[in-house]
């Protein structure tokens, strides 16, 4: 009745910027028997999830696309250690254990992305400067090595490849299981408060303060200049109790009220995003009137934007980046400004730009293609086109001069030399890949950055 | 509580099916040939809803002698049963091959007639039990591109048919479910139009939906208009049309 081996399907396939656009063969597997088959007969690609990094990540000539491994395995309700498969999704997580009380340690910006994929990313949430990224919070992660063994790795076991592999974009193997450990939560609620910072001097010293916050992140005007570069609107929440909340809400604390989801049914043209519309939104948006205190409910709080699908379409065929880098905390106050109004004087807009102060990286080891270090980190989106492209290699020079790196699982478009200065622990990740010949798992980010041959 | 039996249950609506099930609050009973490649999968279910899952002994639909045995040894008889077992096959091969088929015969009539034969009688005799029957559009009129498959989902649906008016006196419901294109393994490198493809999630909340308040289901509800403007269409006309 099947075929123990899923057969190949041609795909058009991209990131979430929707360019590099690549004919790709998918591979489907739904068992890692399946997966450690394919690589046996001889896969040469990248795995992928939900393709949500924005650039090259997960594209290339063959992947394998791991949606269909998506079983949950086991779950402690005394530790909170969830062991599921790659490609279990976290809203799939979050709709099975948010109603019983439990959320992942770290949330990212969306919920549509993979396990797998968010430990390929090592991915960061708006609790990062207190509870580091994902990787932290990993008992192990199992993968399918080049040569089709199957290897378990821990911070105790094959430390190595463990390291090599959090944040590794999936180079050292096809990230098959994994266990992670959840954190218990109160309700399904945040108590979010909200203030506005006139400029980047008055936001940094919110930072500052924030710091005992459980999550805070800021929305950053980057076309104000002059006395308000740098204006910025400050969230920070923590974990609601249900005794606070309306009581409506009360009854059933873990329930997240459903909501009308909009969808953008086709790309816009290119022109609809222009500057000054994007100016005057944010004018707007700044201008509001603020609830100091609200309560929001996760999805609210932690995805505003998945309740737009397919929004990546707003910036038009020719597709986008998201740039984000993160500047040693040392070094902000006076890189940030200038990075700032070298955006400002080349004419592009961010209509989403989104600031955030990490803590320190892991204590004794961070991910060895890891991204957060302590400092600010600012992630802006640019449409692609003739003055982005002109736009970035002169913000990549400004970041690499302050001591800082852009995020792989935004980078679309960083050239080999700067990779190299930003990220010099790569030489862990190379020992990982087989001796000579070209590498099994690779992808167009890695062959673009020559981190694979 | 209340306890589904789900027959076939490797496959991908099958296991979608189970999932709603279990999301309904049934406590699951799943069923197949090769009862080890079920045991992730049940482990999943356990996971994610808390039921009480088990995997029964194999169940193999074309052994019709065995299927008596087999139900005996259930923990005990399940409140629903789901035969969502199916054999597509290999048309080419079908007609010059007896072996292949008798087998897209013997899975999608014989066996699936026999196991729910002895699944009604015994929920008959308790006066209580829902027999829910994945037959498949190809059932509905006889095309040269499925003609063995749809030839005996047709037997299958009108059998269905039949076990409804004979036994809905006795309190056994039997729903009948007619799904169009899916996304499944069974349809895997089929070059099938993506509007009219379902996900197997979509088919399996169809036939919960139903479960209490219908008899057949068209999944998705659109493929009830095109099967019915593809019967209307006059042999003579039809016989010379690439289907």
């Amino acid at each position: 009745m099947s075929s123990p081996s899923p057969s190949p399907d041609r795909h058009s396939i991209s990131g979430w910027g929707n360019r590099p656009r690549v004919e790709a063969r998918v591979r489907r597997p739904r068992t890692r028997q399946e997966v450690a088959a394919l690589v046996e007969a001889g896969f040469r690609g990248i795995a992928r999830g939900l393709g949500r990094a924005y650039g090259d990540a997960a594209v290339a000539e063959e992947v394998m696309d791991l949606t269909r491994l998506r079983r949950f395995i086991a779950f402690d309700e005394e530790t909170g250690c969830l062991e599921a498969e790659a490609g279990v999704t976290l809203a799939d997580l979050l709709e099975t254990f948010v109603p019983r009380g439990w959320l992942p340690p770290v949330v990212p910006g969306t919920k549509f992305v993979t396990l797998g994929g968010a430990v390929a990313a090592d991915i960061h949430g708006k609790n990062h400067h207190r509870d580091g990224s994902l990787g932290h919070h990993l008992d192990w992660i199992e993968l399918v090595r080049a040569d089709g063994a199957t290897v378990r790795c821990s911070p105790e076991e094959n430390p190595d490849l463990f390291h090599a592999t959090c944040g590794g974009m999936g180079l050292t193997g096809i990230i098959t299981r994994l266990a992670l450990r959840l954190r218990r939560i109160p309700s399904a609620f945040i108590r979010m408060d909200t203030r506005k910072a006139a400029n980047l001097t008055e936001i940094m010293a919110a930072f500052e303060t924030a710091d005992a916050a459980t999550y805070s992140v800021a929305w950053i005007d980057c076309l104000a200049g002059g006395p308000a570069l740098g204006r910025s609107i400050l969230m920070t929440g923590e974990h609601a109790e249900p005794d606070e909340l309306p009581a409506r809400r009360r009854a059933d604390p873990f329930r997240i009220p459903g909501r009308p989801r909009l969808n953008v049914p086709l790309f816009l043209p290119g022109w609809a995003l222009n500057h000054a519309a994007m100016k005057a939104f944010n004018e707007i948006y700044y201008r509001r009137p603020l609830r100091a205190r609200s309560y929001r409910d996760l999805d609210r709080f932690f995805f505003p934007l998945d309740s737009i699908g397919n929004w990546n379409r707003i910036y038009g065929r020719r597709g986008f980046i998201q740039y984000q880098f993160v500047l040693p905390r040392d070094r902000c106050a006076d890189a940030l400004p200038r990075i700032l109004e070298r955006i400002q004087a080349s004419g592009r807009a961010s209509f989403l730009a989104v600031l955030k102060l990490f803590g320190p990286a892991h204590p004794d080891r961070p991910p060895s293609l890891g991204f957060p270090r302590e400092g600010y980190t600012l992630a802006l989106d640019f449409p692609w086109d003739d003055r982005t492209e002109r736009l970035t290699p002169e913000l990549d020079a400004l970041v690499l001069e302050a001591g800082g790196r852009i995020y792989l699982a935004k980078d679309a478009c960083m050239a080999p030399a700067t990779f190299a200065t930003m990220y010099p622990q790569a030489t862990d990740v190379r020992a990982q890949l087989p001796d000579g010949g070209p590498a099994r798992f690779a992808s167009h980010q890695s062959g673009r950055l020559e981190l694979t041959p | 509580m209340s306890t589904a039996l789900i027959l076939g249950a490797t496959s991908d609506i099958a296991l979608a099916l189970a999932a709603e099930l279990a999301r309904a609050g049934h406590d699951l009973l799943l069923a197949a040939r090769d009862p080890a490649r079920l045991e992730e999968d049940a482990q999943d279910l356990r996971v994610r809803f808390g039921r009480k899952v088990a995997i029964t002994p194999a169940f193999d639909a074309e052994a019709l002698d065995s299927h008596a045995a087999w139900i005996e040894a259930l923990p005990a008889l399940p409140d629903l049963a789901a035969l969502v077992f199916g054999h597509l096959g290999d048309e080419e091969k079908a007609l010059g091959d007896p072996a292949e088929r008798a087998r897209i015969a013997n899975v999608n009539y014989t066996g699936a007639v026999a196991v729910a034969d002895e699944l009604a009688v015994r929920m008959a005799a308790r006066g209580s039990g829902t027999l829910v029957g994945i037959s498949s559009v190809a059932g509905d009129r006889g095309r040269g591109s499925n003609l063995h498959y749809g030839s005996a989902k047709a037997g299958f649906t009108a059998f269905l048919s039949g076990l409804r008016n004979r036994f809905r006196a006795s309190g056994v419901k039997v729903v009948t479910v007619k799904p169009g294109f899916v996304a499944t393994r069974m349809t895997e490198g089929m070059d099938l139009p993506a509007r009219l493809t379902a996900t197997p999630e979509k088919v399996a909340r169809d036939i919960v939906r139903a479960i209490p308040q219908r008899d057949v289901v068209y999944t998705p509800w659109f493929w009830r208009c095109i099967m019915l403007v593809i019967r209307l269409v006059p042999e003579p006309v039809f016989k010379r049309l690439k289907l």
